[in-house]
């Protein structure tokens, strides 16, 4: 195993000039609230009446049984579906009518719950594909290889490694990403994520299938990320360890519908979380 | 032997036409997934627009090619903008049947703006020949101009996808367009640009094309369209290399059948090769096995 190396807020290559950042201005509003969010299939209410709110350096937990709806508001914050009620709030701004693309360019990143790595390109280039929306060269500059194409490489090639080294990935850059194991695919899913300059990261299941030694680092990372990016995160985990652990916020999601918001000591003691989780007690 | 070489060399430049279109089709449905039947008529659009260019208005035939390329561009764009972009979600038998009509489309438009007669094509970089051993061997411009296209293409190609933004952006499009469109990819303008590269390729095939054979009339591009399908089937669609490995080999293989067992049934014979090789390797000599996850 590869020496642990500590990673040093404020180490990071600064990102290529040019680079739209979006403000952040920690006073004014929280970096998401949902209104009213809902979406329907057909008759039935996927997610319904979904009101929340994160905070700009916040980590917050959305958990609910398997079916409940956690995946569908990671969707719908995406834009990936387009909602059916309610508004989306981006940094204060209102997020209806944007394409996918367009939300992530605003600040949104995810990964997935299954992994969605480009797996034929190499690791380097995964992370690449995320630092596009930052690189202004065009393609005549790419084609005539005019100065700014390899200044921009340049300056991309630096900022990939750098994020690679959050997880001590920079060895595997030349390795094709599909050929990574498991755990080092998660990880560059949230490398990928990170490239695109979110001001608010989405990860989905991200500790699935990882063994405790795993999950604890996990843990570490994700709060060393909030810590050395400055930005909220909120993640979908049914490891509980892991949800209690490191978020300060928690809402449960039941039949598309949220039961309890509160803090990780609220929500372990809430009536209608264990019920939801565990079923009710047989009256006798 | 020296007749063997010189099938060779024009199996290999038959080819290289077909390896140039096989590669519309295969980036096409690399990144949109669907198969573009009208990709053959826009050979013969580019074969039109050159012919006017270079034999009605004289413009130098260099002129004339790149305008055929810069049509042809437009209308790529414009039919996948129109014909294809609607159907972005709807059942791959759906766009497939709308390829076809976009086929019948600009075939008729041909006839009806440009009549169903024969225009004779004169070829680009005139009708000389390169002589070699003591003239036993012999190749025509034509002929040299096609494979030196081919190969600067397959080249600039392999650049292009490997190391530029937009060609990275295809690729990761042609893996998954939804992870891609999460990582502030613009998938839209992504296959709008795909289009564009492969109907300017598919301009400049046409005119490679009407070089060497210089009838054009408007189901030009049908036959060799077809043709250059299989070649990407052949090669495995969906890779570029294949593409061209395709190609180059469905002309040598068709030549060859020409030459040495039956003029009518060279087709036969080069439909016949490819349906073994899909026998034997059905995602074609260079395909990847792509398991679906679900």
């Amino acid at each position: 195993m590869a020496e642990k190396k500590t990673f040093q807020r404020g180490k990071l290559a600064p990102v290529p000039s040019g680079a739209v950042i979006p403000e952040r201005d920690l006073d004014k509003h929280p970096i998401l609230e949902c209104r009213r969010l809902g979406i329907d299939f057909g008759g039935l209410h996927a997610v319904q009446d979904f009101n929340l709110t994160i905070g700009r350096t916040e980590i917050a937990g959305l958990i609910g049984p398997n079916g409940a709806g956690k995946t569908t508001v990671f969707n719908l914050l995406t834009k990936v579906y387009q909602p059916t009620r309610g508004t989306i709030l981006l940094d204060g701004m209102d997020t209806s009518g944007k394409t996918t693309e367009q939300i992530n360019r605003m600040g949104i990143a995810r990964t997935f719950q299954n992994i969605r790595l480009f797996n034929n390109l190499s690791v380097e280039d995964n992370v690449k594909i995320g630092l596009h929306n930052q690189e202004p060269y065009s393609l005549a500059d790419a084609i005539f290889r005019l100065p700014r194409y390899w200044r921009q490489e340049k300056t991309a090639h630096e900022r990939a490694m750098e994020l690679l080294s959050i997880f001590d990935m920079q060895d595997l850059a030349d390795h094709r990403a599909g050929s990574l194991p498991y755990g080092a695919q998660r990880r560059l899913e949230i490398v990928r994520a990170l490239a695109t300059n979110p001001s608010l990261l989405l990860l989905d299941e991200p500790a699935a299938g990882m063994n405790p030694s795993e999950t604890t680092e996990l843990m570490e990372n994700i709060v060393k990320i909030r810590d050395t990016f400055q930005i909220a995160v909120m993640l979908i985990e049914h490891d509980m360890n892991l949800v209690m652990g490191i978020c300060e916020g928690i809402c449960v999601l039941n039949f598309g519908q949220v039961i309890a918001k509160g803090s990780p000591e609220d929500i372990q003691a809430n009536p209608a979380v264990i019920e939801a989780y565990l079923g009710r007690k047989k009256e006798k | 032997m020296t007749t063997l070489i010189n099938y060779l060399l024009s199996g290999i430049s038959l080819g290289s036409v077909y390896a140039i279109i096989a590669l519309g089709y295969t980036m096409v449905y690399g990144i949109a997934k669907m198969l573009n039947f009208a990709h053959g008529d826009v050979i013969m659009v580019g074969a039109y627009i050159c012919f006017f260019a270079t034999s009605r208005y004289h413009l130098p035939p260099l002129l004339g090619v790149l305008g055929a390329m810069a049509v042809c561009t437009v209308l790529g764009i414009l039919v996948e903008r129109l014909a294809y972009k609607p159907l972005r979600s709807a059942p791959s038998l759906a766009v497939l049947i709308t390829a076809i009509g976009v086929s019948y489309l600009l075939q008729n438009g041909a006839q009806l703006l440009w009549t169903p007669n024969p225009k004779v094509f004169s070829p680009i970089v005139g009708n000389g020949r390169v002589t070699l051993l003591d003239g036993q061997v012999s190749v025509s411009h034509v002929a040299l101009v096609t494979i030196a296209s081919c190969v600067v293409i397959m080249l600039g190609l392999t650049w292009f996808t490997s190391k530029t933004k937009m060609g990275k952006a295809m690729r990761a499009c042609s893996e998954d367009k939804g992870a891609a469109q999460l990582m502030g990819i613009n998938v839209n303008r992504t296959i709008s640009v795909t289009f564009a590269i492969g109907s300017a390729l598919a301009a400049l095939a046409g005119v490679l094309l009407c070089s060497a054979y210089p009838t054009l009339v408007p189901t030009t591009g049908s036959m060799p369209g077809i043709k250059a399908f299989t070649a990407a089937v052949f090669g495995g669609i969906g890779s570029i290399p294949g593409a061209m490995l395709g190609g180059i080999l469905l002309g040598v293989i068709e030549i060859f059948a020409k030459a040495y067992i039956s003029t009518q049934l060279s087709d036969a014979v080069v439909f016949a090769v490819l349906i073994i090789v899909l026998l034997v390797k059905p995602t074609g000599l260079l395909g990847k096995q792509i398991n679906e996850k679900v």
